[in-house]
């Protein structure tokens, strides 16, 4: 049997790889002709282009793939003509395929109104890389920029723009709100908001008559007799589905475009089918990847002589627009005459909810989420699966308030058949029975059942399945270190202890088995200088450290080091400032402000540290720790010594608390921040703990974040004295530090202890454990215990012999190493 | 005619040069070569010193250890992960490490080279 596909985007990639999966057995000849340049790639997170995706990051399958595979793919080659009595295609550049089959995957294109001035310079569609290429080379030449349409890709265009650097984007809009498929009224005016908070202007009940201007576009006129002026246009004004094709060939085609298919995704030629973007099913395009598959699914089920039929799909979507959360799910806009509403509504911080509910309060019909929509999945699957709903539904979106969350029962009350991952249809049931067939971490659920490989959206629900399902086979499931380690790392802190173990060797040969590795290995590290912070680089402990900790800095691209001096509190003398200079200009290192407030200097090779700290260490620097699990900074603004509105020397108790905890080794790093008042130009309600004046003392925060997942900090103790404060600093850390899970920072910690803030208030303020004092004491005896590391590096000739490239030739350096150089410094070479 | 395979074993350093359970980084000629002092099995292990994934030499400062009862290391960079007795990459990728036998004799290390 002989198949040809036209169109290799998503849904015709998909349908290749379906119909490889299902006809092992039987001998399928398969050809593809592509219109563009690559094969295909992930257009729905085209955007990430922006951020940095390669066209090679996006692709769904390398060219080797089809080789491999033995599919024949012709790519830039568009198919021109289907000859329907002789079963043949012919494409642009003259080649012929015979097909028993044909499938056709044209997709869509970006649909242009007909407004006078489109040809213009400077007028975008947003649909393929390549349209994403010539809009960034355009940009810089941009200042004003505009968006016609204001629905989900107009406003991922509005946020491209505004990442290129346009930040005066207007975004016009057709209808009277934003979204106008996905969300109603209220939830469109919360998301306006929140857009225009970004800088972004939005004009709704706006129609585009005009676009002027000489080559390029520089203005355009509206319906209203308005205008704006403008350098840059990209139009996301809806899609076109590309049936011409289809209409040559005497196939049925839609008034307003589309390809006719059955329920077998036939079209009126039984031996050719339409699927995805281009294909009309009861009058509707489904301008969605998730049903694109499906039908992908049903045509090659059907061509190995399956039984399957498409009989339409959800147009439930969860998006991230510009950071901000939107979801709709079930029918969103029913009426208050057929469904109880229940909104919330929090204008303060942009959430808005809304849920659907059948009149005898037992179903879900739909709902709306702006701003926060993390019970989506949960609510898409009670709605679909029509499960019946608690006596206080409003539960569903305010979340339960107190006691355990809802989510992992949640997970066990949906039937076998919920579709937990829609992009790749995988139900409940194929998830748990993954799981009950061995495997039993994200990964492997995710190399075998393929869940969670799509949007991503699934993966935590896929985690609580997991979870669930090993505990109901009677599993106990626990966070073990690794295969060495049969143990949490809370146990294994305790037994080293208990034991006295001062090496990783001891500690492996009495707690563990096997020879280690690069997890077990750090993680016993840390837990030796937790407790005992003693030199890192000791009795054979040296090579169980991290590379960063081995060498005591931070390895950079390219194999060279960085050095971060430490600068309690962001203070520094002149004097220490013109060191810093003269010993980077000695060694040519290049030199930057960190986000720490301090200065790194990177490009060191190995050989030259211990040189390189000697001269700093002379001029009275330290180790800043920037290469270890351990304290980094204390930030600190300026404060009462100098600020009109300062209540106290945050400068000052900053300093104090820096050198108290310098050198202390966690599970993770852990930072910190003094402000002098509640401006908090220190920033420490993003910290591990952060300490804010106040009229009568020191408000102490703890467990904030920064990275990729902010958290702000929460308000442990008010009103504290200096000494009070670091009491509390004491028991809170030495607490993290003996309970927390590997690589977990404080806020996480907090996220997983049971009673959250407010057990821990207990734990800290009321010593409800009873080990405030011992705990003190510890701490104490880690603050005295601190050594300066790279201070002993320098005094002792036995370490330094370690900071070499090559043992058999110790003054030579990498000669592999490469600079280039960039605004008079120099910087890593790129890698490939 | 008969064509001998040419073979060096070539003196490294000497065996106390290693620390314990870590490597060093062995200069032969234009060559690097990552020596790993495998003392918890009382093994010794030899591979090409350059990460193949971004192309970085920094397979010796990458920290050794077992995946069951296979020997193996992680370069510092990514954490991708290697066996030291066949190179191939045991974290999932096609490109693997050239590996190289060594010998001690009286306290000095040599490296079979060809
Ligand atoms: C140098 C610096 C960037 C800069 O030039 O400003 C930096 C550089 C790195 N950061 Fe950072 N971070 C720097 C400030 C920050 C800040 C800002 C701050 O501390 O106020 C944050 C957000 C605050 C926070 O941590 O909560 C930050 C959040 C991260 C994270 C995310 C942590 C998280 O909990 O999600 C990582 C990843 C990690 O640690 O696992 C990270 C990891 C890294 C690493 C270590 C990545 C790596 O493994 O190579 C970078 C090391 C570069 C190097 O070789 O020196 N860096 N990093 C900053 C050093 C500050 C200092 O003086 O020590
Ligand atoms: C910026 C952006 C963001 C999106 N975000 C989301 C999202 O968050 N969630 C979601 O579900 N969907 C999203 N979509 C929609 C999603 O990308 C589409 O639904 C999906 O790509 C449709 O797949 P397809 O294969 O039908 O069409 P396409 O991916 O468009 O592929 C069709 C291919 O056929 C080629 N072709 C056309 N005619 C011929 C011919 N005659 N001969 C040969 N080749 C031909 C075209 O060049 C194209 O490569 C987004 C789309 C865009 C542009
Ligand atoms: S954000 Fe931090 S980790 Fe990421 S590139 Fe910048 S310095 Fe490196
Ligand atoms: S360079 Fe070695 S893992 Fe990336």
């Amino acid at each position: 049997m002989k198949i040809v596909v036209v169109g290799n985007g998503m849904v015709g990639y998909k349908f290749c790889e379906k119909l490889l999966a299902k006809s092992s057995t039987k001998k399928i000849e398969l050809v593809v002709f592509g219109e563009e340049i690559r094969p295909a790639y992930d257009r729905v997170h085209l955007s990430e282009f922006f951020a940095g995706k390669s066209a090679e990051d996006l692709s769904m399958a390398g060219v080797n793939w089809y080789t491999e595979n033995g599919i024949k793919l012709h790519l830039s080659d568009p198919v021109q003509k289907i000859d329907r009595s002789n079963k043949t295609v012919t494409s642009f550049k003259g080649i012929t395929e015979s097909y028993d089959y044909l499938i056709l995957a044209t997709g869509s294109a970006a649909f242009v109104p007909s407004i006078p001035g489109v040809e213009k310079d400077g007028v975008f569609v947003y649909r393929t890389i390549e349209d994403l290429e010539m809009i960034r080379d355009y940009a810089p030449k941009a200042k004003k920029g505009a968006v016609i349409g204001g629905g989900l890709l107009g406003l991922e265009a509005a946020k491209a723009m505004i990442d290129l650097g346009i930040n005066d984007t207007h975004v016009i809009e057709f209808a009277s709100r934003l979204m106008p498929r996905q969300i109603d009224d209220a939830g469109s005016a919360l998301l306006k908001s929140k857009l225009e908070s970004l800088g972004l202007t939005i004009l709704t009940n706006t129609n585009t008559t005009k676009i002027e201007g000489e080559k390029a576009i520089s203005k355009m006129l509206f319906a209203n007799g308005s205008s704006i002026d403008v350098d840059m246009l990209v139009i996301s004004a809806g899609i076109k589905p590309r049936d011409e094709l289809a209409k040559n060939c005497g196939l049925e085609t839609g008034p307003r475009g589309g390809i006719t298919v059955n329920e077998k995704l036939q079209t009126t030629d039984p031996f050719i089918f339409a699927i995805g973007e281009c294909a009309l099913y009861q009058g509707m395009i489904y301008g969605l990847v998730a049903p694109g598959y499906e039908m992908a699914e049903v045509v090659a089920t059907y061509l190995c002589s399956g039984e399957k039929e498409f009989t339409g799909f959800d147009m439930s979507t969860k998006l991230k627009l510009i950071g901000i959360d939107v979801a709709s799910f079930g029918d969103p806009f029913i009426s208050a005459a057929d469904a109880r509403h229940i909104v919330y509504e929090d204008a303060n911080k942009g959430i808005y909810k809304r849920i659907n509910i059948s009149k005898d309060g037992k179903e879900l019909l739909g709902g709306i989420l702006v701003g926060d929509a993390e019970q989506y999945n949960m609510l898409l699957q009670t709605c679909k699966n029509k499960i019946v709903l608690p006596p206080n539904p409003e539960d569903l979106i305010l979340g339960s308030r107190g006691g355990e969350s809802a989510g992992g029962a949640g997970v066990l009350s949906l039937p076998d058949d919920a579709h937990v991952c829609s992009c790749e249809s995988v139900s409940k049931k194929n998830i748990c029975d993954a799981v009950i067939d061995g495997a039993e971490t994200v990964d492997k659920i995710k190399a075998c059942t393929k869940a969670g490989t799509g949007c991503g959206g699934c993966v935590p629900m896929v985690k609580d399945l997991m979870v669930h399902t090993m505990k109901a086979q009677g599993k106990y499931v626990r966070n073990v270190i690794c295969e060495h380690f049969d143990f949490s790392r809370q146990e294994l802190y305790n037994l080293t202890k208990i034991n006295q173990l001062k090496t990783y060797d001891d500690v492996l040969t009495t707690h563990g088995k096997g020879d280690g590795c690069e997890v077990c290995k750090p993680l016993v590290s840390s837990i030796l200088a937790s407790l005992w912070n003693e030199l890192i680089l000791k009795k054979g402990n040296d090579t169980a450290q991290d590379s960063n900790d081995r060498f005591l800095a931070n390895l950079q691209k390219g194999g060279t080091y960085s050095i971060v001096p430490r600068i309690p509190g962001g203070e520094i003398t002149p004097d220490k400032l013109i060191v810093i200079g003269e010993v980077a200009k000695q060694y040519n290192l290049y030199t930057k402000i960190t986000g720490g407030q301090r200065i790194d200097l990177f490009g060191a090779h190995v050989g030259d540290l211990p040189a390189i700290w000697k001269l700093l260490i002379d001029a009275g620097f330290e180790s800043g720790h920037a290469y270890g699990k351990a304290l980094r900074t204390v930030k600190s603004c300026v404060g009462s010594t100098w600020c009109r509105y300062g209540l106290h020397d945050s400068v000052s108790y900053a300093i104090r608390i820096e050198e108290r905890y310098r050198g202390l080794r966690a599970p993770h790093k852990i930072k910190s921040a003094v402000s002098g008042c509640i401006r908090e130009c220190a920033e420490a309600q993003s910290k591990d703990f952060g300490i804010i004046a106040t009229e009568k003392g020191w408000n102490l925060y703890v467990c904030g974040n920064g990275g990729s997942k902010p958290q702000h900090a929460l308000l442990l103790a008010t009103d504290l004295d200096s000494e009070t404060c670091i009491k509390y600093i004491d028991r809170f850390l030495m607490f993290y530090i003996k309970t927390a899970e590997p690589l977990n920072r404080t806020a996480t910690w907090l996220n997983k202890m049971e009673g959250g803030i407010d057990y821990l208030k207990n734990v800290v303020i009321n010593d409800s454990l009873g080990m405030a004092e011992e705990w003190e004491k510890e701490m104490q005896s880690l603050v005295d215990n601190y050594k300066c590391e790279w201070r002993e590096v320098v005094e002792n000739p036995d370490f330094q012999k370690r900071f070499g490239h090559f043992i058999n030739a110790p003054e030579e350096k990498d000669p592999t190493v490469k600079f280039e150089t960039m605004r008079d410094q120099k910087r890593a070479a790129e890698w490939k | 005619m008969e064509v001998k395979e040419k073979v060096i074993w070539f003196y490294a350093c000497k065996a106390e040069d290693v620390p314990a359970n870590g490597g060093v980084c062995v200069k032969y000629g234009d060559q690097q070569i990552a020596l790993f002092n495998f003392t918890r099995r009382g093994e010794w292990y030899a591979t090409q010193n350059m990460c193949p994934h971004r192309q970085q030499m920094a397979i010796s400062r990458g920290m050794i250890g077992s995946e069951g009862d296979e020997p193996k290391v992680a370069c510092p960079f990514h954490k991708k992960t290697f066996s030291l007795k066949s190179g191939s990459c045991t974290s999932g990728e096609e490109y693997s490490l050239k590996t190289y036998p060594v010998k001690i004799e009286n306290g000095k290390v040599y490296i079979k080279v060809n």
